[in-house]
């Protein structure tokens, strides 16, 4: 059992970490094939030289940034505007949302987009994909500044009101400040789920909307190509960086 | 008071109306409707739609649907019980080997799902590294079927299981296992009849982490499962796109949400915790 249950744990490490570094080594080789033949960074500097790519990575960053901010003020407010009194219908949708599956929200939004276009001039593109994105990561955001809220003291916000604090001066100088961590953990979700979604993006972009996850399917149904193994080596690191940069500020703070 | 929090509330009862609600109502109205010769819908109302969920065809990747989400998420027990035994008891390092399991869950998806691709095609590493050692002369056929399926969904879902069972085993009094061996029960004794039946609920939540995700998967399938084993989900996208069936593939959205939505309706009602 002593011996056991480690060696078993250095399995299980094994079987969720190995993929993802055979994955980046490989994406040094200099070969085409999946046989090591030496160090090089051809496949980095092919995707450098890949305008198609570099404007689906430019998309996707413009996408995540802006369904963030949205996300993150909208669910703030919620989360808070629950905290002081329950509001059965809007957390109800809120659940509902957070467990519909992916491909029944991506199409739903695809019925919805289509159907209103009919009354107006307007196309699948960008918006629709940041609209889609700010609406699924709303629940997430709800739910992280929610637990956060959980360990705030509801007299502290009384206190500051018999102080003379009007009540949006108790939420702005006192619960507010007191969300920040909350806040920055639920902004750092809504990222990284936005960056990475296909499946909803998929079916509500535009054909000038292609986003890098759009990009990637693309290339690795096609076939065996070591640039897919270069960007994804990136991303990992990117986003590597960005949770483990976040987790730094929050044990600091 | 309420005015502020009428405000607040505001901006996300509007978001929810127009970008969810009114959405979800689009497609079960769809769902209602007939299927018009060049694709589209029309009058007049039927129930068709629904009733063609029964056809075998269509139910036999309903129930494989089931059956691989099931068999992932029973995996998912067997592998990530253990793990959280073992982060539970690892002391000091405990965060550390927990931030290692969630780690690639913050990492893509997509990617991870690729990942996968790249270790099991007939050109992959796996296949590439069997040959050259010389233990095989033609490619495996790993890619493209139901256990490469089952393999990407264990592997993006176990994360979820892992954590609940790791929160409950934290809420275990220590003294419980201590009573245990003063009464004579041994090590792994105490684990079977002691630990295991308090982690349940630790298991049944992560279950339904792992169940809910696994069963109206999309990504995994497309990718892993190729045409040869698809799931519910790929069977929405394709009558949303190729197929150009919009009502059936509205009534096979709906039954999912619904199937989804009495699964967590009873473990919340069994729980009675909520998230919000």
């Amino acid at each position: 059992m002593k011996r056991l249950l480690p060696l078993y744990a250095t399995f299980a490490y094994a079987f969720l970490h190995l993929p993802l570094l055979v994955l980046t080594v490989f994406s040094f080789n200099s070969s085409k094939f999946t046989v090591w033949e030496g160090f090089s960074l051809r496949w980095y500097r092919a995707i450098a030289d890949d305008p198609q790519l570099m404007e689906a990575a430019w998309n996707s960053l413009l996408i995540a940034i802006v369904a963030t901010a949205f996300a993150t003020v909208i669910g703030t407010l919620c989360a808070y505007g629950l905290w002081k009194r329950d509001a059965p219908i809007l957390k109800g949708s809120l659940y509902v949302s957070l467990v519909t599956p992916e491909i029944v929200t991506g199409v739903s939004m695809l019925a919805f987009f289509q159907y209103l276009f009919r009354f107006m001039d307007v196309r699948l593109g960008l918006h629709t994909v940041i609209l889609a994105h700010i609406a699924f990561s709303l629940s997430f955001v709800v739910i992280v500044v929610a637990a956060r809220l959980r360990t705030v003291d509801p007299a502290l916000e009384e206190a500051a009101m018999d102080l003379g604090a009007t009540e949006w001066g108790a939420f702005y100088r006192v619960t507010l400040p007191a969300l920040v961590p909350g806040i920055a953990s639920a902004a750092l979700l809504a990222f990284t789920t936005s960056f990475d979604d296909y499946v909803i993006t998929s079916l509500v972009a535009g054909v000038d909307s292609e986003t890098l996850p759009m990009v990637i399917y693309g290339m690795a149904r096609k076939g065996v190509n070591p640039s897919v193994n270069a960007i994804s080596a990136l991303i990992v690191l990117a986003l590597g960086v960005l949770i483990l940069g976040a987790e730094r500020l929050r044990s600091d703070a | 008071m309420e005015r502020l929090r009428f405000w607040f509330l505001a901006p996300s009862r509007l978001l929810m109306a127009v970008l969810f609600g009114a959405p979800l109502a689009i497609v079960f109205f769809y769902g209602l409707l007939t299927r018009g010769t060049y694709g589209g819908q029309s009058f007049p109302l039927t129930d068709e739609n629904f009733a063609r969920l029964a056809d075998p065809l269509y139910l036999t990747i309903l129930l494989r649907s089931f059956w691989l989400a099931g068999l992932a998420t029973a995996l998912c027990v067997l592998m990530g019980f253990p793990l959280a035994l073992f982060i539970a008891r690892s002391g000091s390092r405990k965060n550390l080997f927990l931030h290692l399991v969630m780690l690639p869950f913050w990492t893509s998806f997509l990617v991870r799902t690729y990942a996968w691709m790249f270790l099991l095609r007939d050109t992959g590493l796996i296949n590439t590294v069997l040959q050259s050692a010389g233990l095989i002369h033609e490619p495996l056929p790993l890619l493209y079927n139901d256990i490469a399926v089952v393999i990407g969904l264990v592997y993006g879902y176990l994360p979820f299981m892992v954590l609940p069972i790791f929160s409950t085993l934290e809420r275990l009094d220590p003294a419980l296992l201590e009573a245990a061996a003063d009464l004579g029960a041994r090590p792994l004794s105490a684990l079977w009849r002691v630990t295991l039946p308090l982690t349940r609920p630790g298991m049944v939540a992560g279950s339904l982490l792992d169940f809910i995700p696994c069963l109206g998967a999309y990504l995994t399938p497309d990718l892993l499962g190729g045409g040869k084993s698809i799931m519910i989900g790929n069977l929405i996208q394709n009558q949303f796109t190729s197929a150009r069936d919009w009502p059936f593939g509205s009534a096979l959205s709906l039954a999912l949400t619904a199937i989804v939505m009495v699964l967590l309706w009873q473990f919340l009602r069994r729980k009675g915790e909520s998230f919000l």
